[in-house]
């Protein structure tokens, strides 16, 4: 039986609208900060939209996420609002964050997102946590942890691959293998080809899909949620995928060979072998994938135009939301 | 003498411990071939190799705990973190361990961490602190903070030289954006020796990094406003200069206490403590303390210009110590 069958129309088509969004998004941002009127660091998604897409395709609203500091996609999977992250992003006072965090900080928790995380390795022990309390509840949330190949080598991730094992916890690693620990490679910095072996001497399954492959991540995330969310334990699951832009925007990238991502690009883009896979399957309309992408192009477009427009935080926010003032 | 900005006279400080000793090596995320994140160690890698310029795994224990034990074995690691904030996921070596190992069994750990910290890029609360102070509490650390590239190159010589574990704190801000003679040779300035950035006879200003430039710009104003200002860049934090500190404030008598980090507990708490103790008699008016607020540090361009020190809150600070 082919996944597609397996995913319901809604499923195929909330996939691509958040693929293509997260691709409007980053292709936008990575022209807008040329202009330079985004302040601080970026750290783009494109190129990895099939992992934030499957994965959360199987996620419920009162699931969790925890991110990394290469988040948009994160974000947008999981169902924050693109306005809100824009004006985050511009620093402005209408941001999710109210202009504090930034891209590396944006967090909703009202939609489970639990927030990108500007230390490396963050967000799996997190993840336990989230795992516990449901255990705990037993209320069936899960919780699933976003990290690269280069957080795979963070302790942090090591130590919660034992934890959610010998507690069983329903939760799922997801390890986004981009083949750089930002300018590092893969092959340098771990002694393994698929991260996701690292699971066997910890006894949980390891998985390994081309996370390129919006259906293959689609069908493999829904078979480790619905372990998670039956007590079965934790999984990880590890997408092979690439990163259409630098470690970070102004990345000068000397240390890979930019025809990587002029041949991802041009043969192994998610949004391009969805559509030929599901208009060719007659699954759905290459018209109303049009429509679709005309409307994300305009949300987008209105995002930046809002975020502009948006005032400033006042000085004076400095010292809300903590304790002390002195 | 060569002009240098202070980035490249920390790379010319590591090319020439790495040239002289043998025992020196450095190690960091995407030092090598990248030069790593701030470019501070580009080309050294190309000139010494991959085993004393190594590329490391993300992972900041991995980092500290291997270059204790490195430093135990008889080398010099220098290592870098990619920003200071990271030093967090390490705390335990080198507090634990590098911090301790002289007091409880006799052999110091000759370690150097590089810490590119402060803020002012909207960097956000997890890229833009200054954790010094953390440090300076622990006994067995040493806590350096230039603020020159003259400064920078003799200090970072001295910390290498050092048996002790050293954590050398390199303000971004201050990367690019200054350049001076350097002497092109190697040489070295001893830790704990503050410097007076700025002679002056009616209020003292104690500080360090970045904010030297801070209240130099302060002082200008002052300076036209009648009031003669001397500003004592401490350079090292532990061990600081008291004497340093305390003469300048026994000649003017009014103390401004000026850091970018945040203010309970920061490193002016204990400098305030020490001259209130050591020269209250000396003292004309109520030392003050100038830092940013207790909060993470905001990223949206406003909110930071209002967390860190300008120059225009130092003047303000300054009038009411000379007006009291």
């Amino acid at each position: 039986m082919t996944v597609t069958a397996e995913l319901t129309q809604e499923q195929l088509l909330r996939g691509y609208r958040t693929m293509r969004t997260i691709r409007e998004f980053e292709e936008r941002l990575h022209i807008e900060i040329a202009n330079a009127q985004i302040p601080g660091f970026v750290h783009l998604y494109a190129g990895e939209e099939a992992v934030a897409a499957g994965v959360c395709a199987s996620l419920a609203d009162t699931d969790w996420v925890s991110s990394t500091h290469r988040g948009h996609g994160h974000a947008i999977a999981k169902g924050c609002d693109v306005k809100g992250m824009m004006a985050e992003i511009y620093g402005r006072a209408t941001g999710l964050c109210k202009g504090k965090g930034g891209s590396m900080h944006i967090a909703d928790f009202r939609v489970g997102m639990l927030g990108a995380n500007g230390i490396v390795g963050g967000g799996p022990p997190l993840v336990c946590g989230v795992g516990l309390a449901s255990k705990v509840r037993g209320d069936g949330t899960v919780g699933v942890a976003f990290l690269g190949d280069g957080a795979s080598n963070q302790g942090t991730f090591l130590e919660s691959l034992n934890l959610s094992a010998i507690w069983k916890l329903p939760v799922v690693f997801v390890v986004e293998n981009n083949g750089y620990g930002e300018a590092t490679g893969q092959a340098y910095h771990q002694s393994v080809a698929d991260t996701a072996k690292r699971a066997d001497g910890f006894g949980l399954p390891g998985i390994t899909v081309d996370g390129n492959d919006f259906f293959a991540v689609a069908e493999a995330a829904a078979e480790a949620i619905a372990r998670a969310r039956d007590g079965h334990g934790p999984t990880l699951l590890e997408c092979k995928t690439t990163r259409f832009f630098g470690h970070f925007e102004g990345d000068t990238q000397t240390y890979r060979d930019l025809s990587e991502v002029t041949e991802a690009r041009a043969s192994r883009d998610c949004l391009v072998s969805f559509r030929a896979r599901v208009t060719r399957a007659g699954l759905i309309d290459a018209g109303v994938l049009d429509a679709m992408d005309a409307e994300i192009r305009q949300l987008i477009d209105e995002s930046v135009v809002e975020a502009l427009a948006a005032p400033f935080p006042d000085a004076s926010q400095l010292t809300t939301d903590v304790y002390i003032k002195y | 003498m060569a002009e240098r900005t202070y980035i490249e006279a920390i790379t010319e400080c590591l090319r020439q411990e790495l040239r002289r000793d043998q025992r020196v090596f450095l190690l960091g995320e995407d030092i090598g071939g990248f030069g790593g994140a701030f470019k501070a160690t580009k080309g050294l890698q190309e000139e010494f190799g991959p085993w004393r310029v190594i590329d490391m795994p993300l992972s900041e224990t991995a980092i500290l705990g291997s270059a204790t034990g490195a430093a135990l074995m008889g080398l010099r690691p220098v290592a870098e973190m990619q920003f200071a904030d990271f030093v967090s996921c390490a705390y335990d070596h080198l507090v634990t361990v590098a911090a301790k190992q002289h007091f409880r069994v006799g052999d110091a750990i000759p370690i150097v961490v590089r810490l590119p910290s402060g803020g002012g890029f909207s960097g956000g609360p997890f890229h833009s602190q200054n954790p010094e102070s953390t440090f300076a509490h622990i006994p067995g650390l040493k806590v350096v903070c230039p603020s020159t590239p003259v400064d920078a190159k003799g200090l970072l010589a001295a910390a290498i030289a050092d048996p002790n574990p050293v954590l050398f704190f390199e303000h971004k801000h201050l990367y690019r954006s200054i350049r001076e003679e350097v002497p092109e040779e190697r040489y070295t300035i001893p830790l704990g020796q503050a410097r007076i950035r700025r002679a002056g006879d009616d209020v003292t200003v104690v500080t360090w990094g970045a904010m030297t430039w801070t209240a130099a710009e302060a002082a200008v104003t002052l300076e036209a406003e009648g009031t003669s200002v001397e500003i004592i860049d401490l350079r090292t934090l532990q061990p600081w200069d008291r004497e340093a500190v305390l003469t300048s404030v026994r000649k003017t008598s009014r103390l401004l206490v000026l850091h970018e980090d945040t203010r309970t507990a920061g490193f002016g708490a204990e400098i305030a403590a020490t001259v209130a103790e050591l020269a209250f008699e000396q003292l004309d008016a109520p030392i003050r303390r100038l830092a940013a607020p207790d909060t993470p540090v905001p990223f949206s361009p406003p909110l930071e210009k209002a967390f860190i020190p300008q120059a225009d809150d130092v003047v303000r600070a300054l009038q009411d110590l000379a007006a009291y």
